[in-house]
C-alpha cells in the first residue's frame, strides 16, 4: 500500500494536536501554516484551560462542567462532543504537566485552577497569564520531535487555497501557495482537516492576531462546505481598544478578584483611586450576587455595554468602565497575571497594580464555524476513533478548533477554548485515520490530472487578481468590512441594520471587482494573497450577518432586544408559569443549529434540530 | 457622532488639516537579491499609535513621502500583544517588537529596518529557521511516551514554577541573535535563545532525565562556547528573561559533561538519542 499523508492545516493547539494523534499513529503528515507555527493564534491565550480536576475540596466533577458548558453555550452545543470534552479535560491537563507546561502550582506542588465565569468551581488550570503561549509551545514542541524523526513535513509561510476533490466530491488533496515564493501546489492527502481558527478579522479590530481572516473557512464554505451557527460571536467583556487591534483583558483578571465599578455620579472626572468606596457602583457584583463578576462573557458584555450606552454611565461618559485589582497585592497580580498586567503597562502606559484599568468589550471569538459532526459513543460521549468525528459535510474534509461549529453554542465559557481545540485535534486526528482506512480507494488512486487541474485553476486565479488595477485598495475594502460589522453584527442587533450590513457587504463585493492589486512582485507579495483572502472574508460576514438577521430571538451573545422575552415576574423564574411558557415556545422554535450553504445568490440558511441526550435544556438564568 | 467612533472599536478619524504627521524610513528590498534602500513616508498621527498600525495605514494608502505610488511595505506580524514573536525588526537602529513601539515614545522620524543577522526575505522580513533548527538540535522537548492517559506529572515547587516559568515565555522573536556580536548571516553560533530551553527543559523533572543529550547538543561548533559573553541579549530580550544567567548555568553543566565524557564515558553513559517512540 501507498504512504499515506495526511494534510493539516493550522498550527495552533488544533491542529498540532491533531498531527501529534496522527504521526503516534504512524502517519506522516503535511503541516501547512501561514505563519510559523509556533506564531499561532492559541498563543494569545491567556486565562487558562478548564477541566473538572477537584483538587480544592469542593466536589468539581466533569459533569458540572458538562452542565456549566451546556447552560453557558444556551443549548445550542452539539451536547455528545462536549461530554467528551468534559470528561476528557482532566486527562488533557495532566498530558499537558507531563509535556513540562510550567502551570502555576499550590504549596504541595499541585497544579493550582482558579475561578473563571460561568462556573462557581475553581476548575481552570493556568500558566501565569499566557496559557495559551505556554501550551501552543508544549504541542510546538512535541510537534518539532515528530518533525526531527522525519515524520512531519512543515510548510511554515504557506496558505490552504481550497480543496481537490475527486470526481465523487470527496476531498483528496489541497492546494496552497508559499507566501515567500508565490509558488502555488497541488498537495495530495488521505484527508485535510482545517485548524484554521476564528475570523477575527473580518471584523477589523478584534482581540484576534491580525493572521485569523477567517479565510480557509470562508473558502471552504464556498467550495460547498456547510457553515453553522455564525451569528454566534462572543465579544469578551474586557479589552483595551487600540488603532491596530483590542488587546484582551483576560478573565482571569476577574478569576483572581479583579472587580468592575464605574463611578455612582455620571461623567465623574475623579481619579478613581480618590473616589471612596460607596461612591462606586460594581453592577455585576449588584445584580448577579452569586457569579457577580464571574457572569459568562456574553452576559458580562451587556452589562457594560447597557451602563455605558443606555445610562450613560462610562467612565469619563464615555465608553469604557473600570476593571479593577488595585485591592490585590502587587506580588499576588505578578505570581498570576503578569503577562496582561505588562500588557496594559506597556500599551496603555497606565500600572494596574496601582491604577484601575479602564476597558470595553471587543470582538473576541466565533462560537460558531465550518459544520461537523460526531458519532455518539454508548456511554454519550464521541465513539473513539469514529471517521465522523471532527468531519465536516465534505467527505475526507475535517475540522477542529474555533474553525468547527460544535462545543460551544451561543456563547462560550473562559478558558474552554484552548481545551475544544485540543480535544478536538485528540478525537479528529484518529478520526482522519479511520476515513482513510475506510474508503476503498486512496489519493494515490485519484488520476494525476485532477491535481494538475486544480493547480492550474488556482495559478490563472492569481494571474487575474495580479491583473488587477483599478481603483479600490483591498486594505480599505476590509476595514469598511470591519466597520460595518463591528457596528452592527457585535453586541446588540437589529434587523434593520443588520439588513443595512448585507447591502453594505454586497457593495463591497462589487467594489472588490474593481481593486488595484498594488503589488506585482514576485516575492512574499502580501496584497496578492490578501485580495484573495478579501473575497472569502466578504463570504463569511454575510454568512455571519444572514444568520444574526434571520435568527428572530435572544440567546447567548446573539441579542436583540426587539425579540427579547420579558423579564419574568419571579425571582426564580421557573417559578412563574407565563414566563416558562414563553421560554418553551421560544426554545421550540429557536434552540436549533444554523445551516448555512453557499449558493451562486448568498447563503441559503435552514435550521437543524439538536438532540438533548446529556442534559434537557433549562433557562439560563445567572441572577 | 455615529455608534462605531463612540465605542473607540472601529474609526479611525482622518486629522484634520494642521495636524501632525510623522515620518518612517523605511528599508524596502524586494528580495534577497535585489539592491535596499529606504523609502520615507508620512503618516498622519495618532493617540496611541505604534509602528505596526503605521504601517497598516501606509497599506491603505501606499504613497510615499514624496507623492509616488509605490508597493504596501511587507512585515511579519501576528498578535500584536508582544506574545507571537513575529514582528522583531530594527527601529531606530536598536532590535525590539514592532507592535509595542509606540510611535510617541520614539524619536522621529521613526528608522525601520529588518535584523540584519537573518537572511533577508522581503523589506522588513527575515528568515529565521536557524532559531528553529537550533531547537531540533538542542531537543528542547520533553520525552513522552505517548499522549494516552498517564495520569499527573510529576509534582513540582512553586518556586520551580517561577524559575521555569519566565524561561519558557520566550517568543523566538530573534532579538537576541540580532544584538550578538558573536552572530553572523555566515556562521552558525545558535546565540541565546536555545541555550536557555536547554535549561528549561533541563530543569523538568522528567526533562532531566535527558538532561546529557541537550548539553551534548549545546557542544561542538555553533555551540556555547561561542559565546562571547557580550550580554547584549539580556538587554534587548523582549520578555526580559535572564538569558545570562541561563547561558553561565548551561556552560557550567556543559563543562562537567566534557569532564565526565572524557573520564567516565561507557556504554551506559550514552542514552539512546531520543527520537519518538
Amino acid at each position: 500500500m501507498a504512504e499515506q499523508r495526511f494534510t493539516m492545516v493550522g498550527g495552533g493547539l488544533a491542529g498540532l494536536m491533531a498531527v501529534i494523534k496522527l504521526c503516534e499513529a504512524g502517519h506522516k503528515v503535511d503541516l501547512l501554516s501561514i505563519v510559523p507555527v509556533k506564531r499561532s493564534h492559541s498563543v494569545c491565550a491567556q486565562g487558562g484551560i478548564n477541566g473538572a480536576v477537584n483538587t480544592k475540596g469542593e466536589g468539581d466533577h466533569p459533569d458540572i462542567h458538562v452542565k456549566d458548558t451546556l447552560r453557558g453555550g444556551d443549548f445550542l452545543a452539539e451536547q455528545t462532543s462536549v461530554k467528551g470534552m468534559c470528561y476528557a479535560a482532566p486527562g488533557i491537563i495532566y498530558l499537558l504537566d507531563r509535556m513540562g507546561v510550567p502551570f502555576n502550582r499550590t504549596p504541595e506542588g499541585l497544579l493550582d485552577f482558579r475561578r473563571f465565569g460561568g462556573t462557581l468551581h475553581h476548575r481552570t488550570a493556568f500558566a501565569g497569564a499566557t496559557t495559551g503561549q505556554q501550551l501552543l509551545y508544549a504541542l510546538d514542541e512535541q510537534v518539532r520531535r515528530f518533525e526531527a524523526a522525519g515524520m512531519v513535513n512543515k510548510f511554515e509561510y504557506w496558505e490552504w487555497l481550497g480543496m481537490v476533490r475527486d470526481g465523487s466530491g470527496r476531498c483528496v488533496g489541497s492546494v496552497a501557495m508559499d507566501l515567500r515564493t508565490m509558488e502555488v501546489r497541488s498537495i495530495p492527502a488521505e484527508a485535510v482537516m482545517l485548524a484554521t481558527g476564528g475570523p477575527g478579522i473580518v471584523f477589523g479590530r478584534s482581540t484576534n492576531s491580525v493572521i485569523n481572516t477567517g479565510t480557509a473557512a470562508g473558502r471552504a464554505y464556498l467550495e460547498g462546505a456547510i457553515y453553522a451557527n455564525a451569528e454566534f460571536i462572543q465579544v469578551h467583556p474586557t479589552s483595551i481598544p487600540g488603532e491596530d487591534k483590542l488587546r484582551l483583558m483576560s478573565e482571569s483578571v476577574r478569576g483572581e478578584g479583579g472587580r468592575v465599578w464605574v463611578p455612582k455620579k455620571k461623567g465623574d472626572t475623579r481619579d478613581p483611586v480618590t473616589i471612596p468606596e460607596e461612591e462606586r457602583w460594581y453592577f455585576l457584583e449588584e445584580k448577579y450576587p452569586k457569579y457577580k463578576n464571574l457572569v459568562p462573557r456574553d452576559v458580562a458584555t451587556r452589562e457594560i455595554f447597557h451602563v455605558c450606552r443606555e445610562l450613560g454611565m462610562g467612565v469619563g461618559g464615555r465608553d469604557g468602565v473600570f476593571l479593577d485589582v488595585t485591592h490585590i497585592p502587587a506580588a499576588t497580580l505578578d505570581a498570576k497575571i503578569k503577562g496582561v498586567m505588562e500588557i496594559y503597562e506597556k500599551f496603555v502606559g497606565d500600572d494596574p497594580r496601582h491604577h484601575p484599568m479602564v476597558i470595553f468589550p471587543g470582538m473576541h471569538y466565533s462560537m460558531g464555524g465550518v459544520y461537523v459532526t460526531f458519532e455518539p459513543g454508548p456511554n454519550l460521549e464521541p465513539l473513539a476513533a469514529s471517521p465522523k468525528n471532527q468531519a465536516t459535510s465534505i467527505p475526507g474534509l475535517y475540522a477542529s478548533g474555533e474553525a468547527d461549529h460544535a462545543y460551544h453554542g451561543a456563547n462560550r465559557l473562559g478558558a474552554n477554548s484552548l481545551l475544544s481545540c485540543i480535544y478536538g485535534g485528540m478525537i479528529g486526528g484518529p478520526a482522519m485515520v479511520s476515513y482513510a482506512k475506510n474508503v476503498a480507494k486512496g489519493s494515490a488512486s485519484v488520476p494525476s490530472s485532477v491535481f494538475e487541474d486544480a493547480k492550474k485553476q488556482w495559478e490563472e486565479r492569481f494571474a487575474s487578481i495580479d491583473r488587477m488595477s483599478g481603483t479600490e485598495n483591498p486594505y480599505v475594502l476590509a476595514r469598511e468590512l470591519g466597520e460595518v460589522m463591528t457596528e452592527n453584527v457585535t453586541v446588540v442587533r437589529r434587523n434593520d441594520r443588520l439588513r443595512k450590513t448585507l447591502d453594505k457587504i454586497a457593495e463591497l463585493q462589487d467594489r472588490w471587482k474593481r481593486i488595484n492589486v498594488l503589488d506585482h512582485g514576485h516575492s512574499s507579495n502580501r496584497p496578492l494573497s490578501f485580495v484573495n483572502q478579501l473575497w472569502n472574508m466578504f463570504a463569511l460576514g454575510e454568512v455571519i450577518t444572514k444568520s444574526a438577521l434571520l435568527r428572530d430571538e435572544s440567546r447567548g451573545a446573539h441579542y436583540k432586544p426587539e425579540f427579547q422575552l420579558p423579564e419574568p415576574k419571579t425571582k426564580d423564574p421557573t417559578q412563574d408559569p407565563d414566563w416558562m411558557k414563553a421560554w418553551k415556545e421560544r426554545h421550540q422554535k429557536w434552540a436549533k443549529t444554523t445551516i448555512a450553504r453557499w449558493t451562486p445568490q448568498g447563503s441559503e440558511i435552514t435550521y437543524e434540530d439538536i438532540p438533548t441526550p446529556v442534559l434537557d435544556p433549562e433557562p439560563r438564568w445567572y441572577a | 457622532m455615529d455608534e462605531a467612533t463612540k465605542v473607540g472599536l472601529t474609526t479611525e478619524s482622518r486629522p484634520q488639516a494642521g495636524e501632525k504627521w510623522v515620518t518612517f524610513r523605511i528599508w524596502r528590498q524586494e528580495s534577497a537579491s535585489s539592491p535596499g534602500d529606504f523609502e520615507e513616508f508620512r503618516v498622519p498621527w495618532r493617540k496611541g499609535a505604534n509602528v505596526i498600525s503605521s504601517l497598516m495605514e501606509i497599506q491603505r494608502n501606499p504613497v510615499n513621502a514624496a507623492g509616488k505610488p509605490t508597493t504596501p511595505v511587507t512585515w511579519d506580524a501576528a498578535c500584536l500583544e508582544e506574545v507571537c514573536g513575529s514582528c522583531a525588526m530594527n527601529i531606530n537602529g536598536r532590535v525590539r517588537m514592532a507592535c509595542s513601539a509606540l510611535v510617541d515614545k520614539l524619536e522621529w522620524p521613526i528608522t525601520l529596518e529588518p535584523m540584519r543577522k537573518f537572511p533577508m526575505v522581503r523589506d522588513l522580513t527575515v528568515d529565521r529557521t536557524r532559531m528553529f533548527e537550533s531547537l531540533k538540535r538542542v531537543k528542547a522537548w520533553i520525552e513522552l511516551d505517548g499522549t494516552h492517559n498517564l495520569g499527573p506529572g510529576p509534582r513540582q515547587s512553586q518556586s520551580e514554577q517561577i524559575q521555569r516559568y519566565v524561561l519558557s515565555t520566550c517568543i523566538t522573536c530573534g532579538s537576541c541573535l540580532e544584538a550578538c556580536p558573536q552572530i553572523t548571516q555566515d556562521n552558525d553560533f545558535m546565540g541565546a535563545a536555545p541555550i536557555s530551553q536547554v535549561r528549561l527543559f533541563n530543569l523538568h523533572p522528567t526533562g532531566a532525565m535527558h538532561a546529557e543529550d541537550r548539553l551534548h547538543g549545546l557542544m561542538g561548533p555553533g555551540g556555547i562556547q561561542d559565546c562571547g559573553k557580550a550580554q547584549n541579549c539580556v538587554q534587548v530580550c523582549p520578555k526580559e528573561i535572564p538569558l545570562t544567567t541561563s547561558i553561565a548555568a548551561m556552560n557550567r553543566d556543559v563543562t562537567k559533561l566534557v569532564v565526565k565524557d572524557l573520564f567516565f564515558k561507557d556504554k551506559e553513559t550514552e542514552t539512546a538519542v531520543g527520537g519518538p517512540a
